[in-house]
């Protein structure tokens, strides 16, 4: 995961040392001869030999076999549940849904029996979701999060995702395996050192 | 005309057509593969076990595909200009002896289907006529990356004619005779023609070889049909089995001109034993082999590069050749 996420390119560039062109014709003779015997047409020749018996082939056959994606990466996104009550984070603050830069977020809240505001209808329409993790960044309980399921394809380009299937189901809340979400939004890491007290005594 | 003769030569003709088509096939399978190998893919994989019957796949796809006339070509010139490279390719291969004569059931084949007295000047002119498929295609096609492609075709035309005609002149001074047989015979007797003469052997097979990538062309000289420069060239407008004739036409040439050149110079199938005939097709698969691996390594030149290269570097080359194979002779 380390060399994943290093996207730093190596300090190993330095210039060629390329010389003029010859302009004189014993010049460019010279050069002629000097490109014909020099080999380098072997060196190449030579060189994807060498690729072809060290058979080291980087080939990922897709459907088979998937690459591993960054722990930040934005697909489909998730609703995540509360550690402890397995109740769903989401308030129904509707920030998400204000945030959103291209109205793909549609949700519907009501006060509930205990007075508690409710979500009673949340929607993503994918087709026109852009993945800009905006709803993840701004939502105040970590509840709306991007998950790592890339393969989206369907027979309708606009097709919905439902509260109920973003969910995280409870099954994997009781095996613990619930995935928080590291990229924007997140907490960071060492969050409880720079948790303060309330300053109450004005 | 005997009609055993006449059976036998159609048989040896459906054989050759045959087995040279199917062979057309299976190139662009290892040509795909080694290429890849090469270049760190897998290649094919997915049609059968490591992607054999992706020939198979593609053969389907050409036969089934629309036959496209677009409008505002030159129709008859355009339907006809593939089948000039295909046809041409194989009739190149009536006077190339693909193995030694062998008996079966008694009775003695010589596999070649006509060994004509003017052997290699019938082969390079009629693999010379190929290129008129490319060249009539591009024309007719109303296209300006086609007609790019005619000209080059044209350029690479008068390029590696000369080229070949004289490198094969020194080995045909050594031999006496244009048959491909007799050069066998002469290679029995004198060894290999590569090694003869003091490297004027080496020289011409060198120069044959080079002109050999211009006739077929493949990568150095892959200049008529560059996909990366001019789309596909001739082949822009061609869909179905038009395009797919093109396509058997320069596999079946790169077969047949990798039995050319071990027959002219290393010894050919060697006294006709068991050995030689399976020497010979190593030969012939590594010279295939080279092609691709070219494909794989080496950048292609431009048409005046390539002009350049053939009238002012491996011309002179070829005539001083001749000369020092001339004055050694005398």
């Amino acid at each position: 995961m380390e060399a994943f996420n290093d996207r730093n390119v190596s300090n190993g560039y330095y210039k060629l040392d390329i010389e003029d062109y010859p302009t004189t014709a014993w010049g460019k003779f010279k050069r002629v001869v000097r490109r014909t015997f020099r080999g380098e047409l072997f060196v190449g020749l030579w060189v994807v030999m060498r690729e072809m018996i060290k058979f080291d082939v980087h080939t990922v056959q897709y459907p088979l076999e998937k690459m591993p994606i960054g722990p930040r990466y934005r697909a489909v996104h998730e609703m995540k549940r509360l550690w402890e009550s397995e109740a769903e984070r989401c308030i129904g603050c509707g920030l998400c849904e204000k945030i959103c830069i291209s109205n793909c977020i549609q949700m519907d809240t009501k006060i509930d029996e205990n007075s508690r505001k409710e979500v009673s209808e949340y929607t993503i329409n994918l087709g026109r979701c852009i993945f800009c993790g905006y709803c993840a960044e701004v939502c105040p309980e970590l509840a709306i999060t991007h998950g790592g399921e890339y393969e989206n394809g369907s027979e309708q380009r606009e097709h919905y995702i439902d509260y109920a299937g973003m969910l995280t189901p409870l099954e994997m809340m009781t095996q613990g395996k619930q995935q928080e979400f590291e990229g924007f939004g997140a907490i960071t890491p060492h969050e409880d050192a720079g948790v303060k007290k309330t300053p109450l005594s004005y | 005309m005997e009609v055993a003769y006449l059976i036998e030569t159609i048989i040896k003709v459906v054989v050759v057509l045959t087995i040279f088509s199917a062979l057309a096939g299976i190139g662009t399978y290892f040509e795909r593969k080694i290429l890849a190998f090469m270049q760190r893919r897998l290649g094919p994989m997915n049609v059968g076990p490591y992607g054999l019957l992706q020939v198979a796949a593609d053969g389907i796809k050409l036969f089934t595909k629309e036959d496209i006339i677009p409008t505002n070509v030159v129709t008859n010139v355009f339907k006809i200009a593939p089948v000039i490279t295909a046809s041409t390719a194989f009739m190149a291969a009536a006077a190339i002896p693909f193995l030694p004569s062998f008996d079966i059931f008694g009775y003695t084949v010589n596999p070649i289907i006509a060994d004509i007295n003017v052997g290699i000047l019938y082969i390079l002119g009629i693999m010379g006529v190929g290129l008129y498929g490319p060249l009539l295609g591009g024309m007719a096609s109303a296209n300006k990356f086609s007609l790019l492609s005619a000209a080059r075709g044209a350029a690479v035309f008068i390029s590696y004619e000369v080229v070949t005609g004289l490198s094969i002149l020194a080995p045909i001074m050594m031999v006496g005779s244009l048959s491909l047989i007799d050069f066998n015979n002469y290679q029995i007797e004198n060894g290999w023609i590569v090694f003869n003469l003091y490297g004027v052997g080496f020289v011409a097979f060198i120069l044959f070889w080079i002109a050999a990538f211009a006739e077929t062309g493949r990568t150095p000289f892959h200049l008529i049909a560059n996909d990366h420069e001019i789309i596909d060239g001739f082949g822009t407008e061609y869909s179905g089995m038009r395009w797919g004739l093109f396509f058997i036409g320069e596999y079946a040439n790169m077969f047949f001109i990798s039995f050319v050149i071990p027959l002219l110079f290393l010894g050919g199938y060697g006294d006709g034993s068991l050995l030689g005939a399976l020497a010979l097709l190593g030969k012939v698969a590594f010279f295939f082999f080279f092609f691709l691996w070219t494909r794989a390594a080496w950048p292609d030149v431009r048409p005046d590069q390539l002009m350049w290269l053939c009238w002012k570097v491996l011309m002179p080359i070829a005539v001083v050749n001749i000369l020092i194979a001339a004055i050694i002779m005398i």
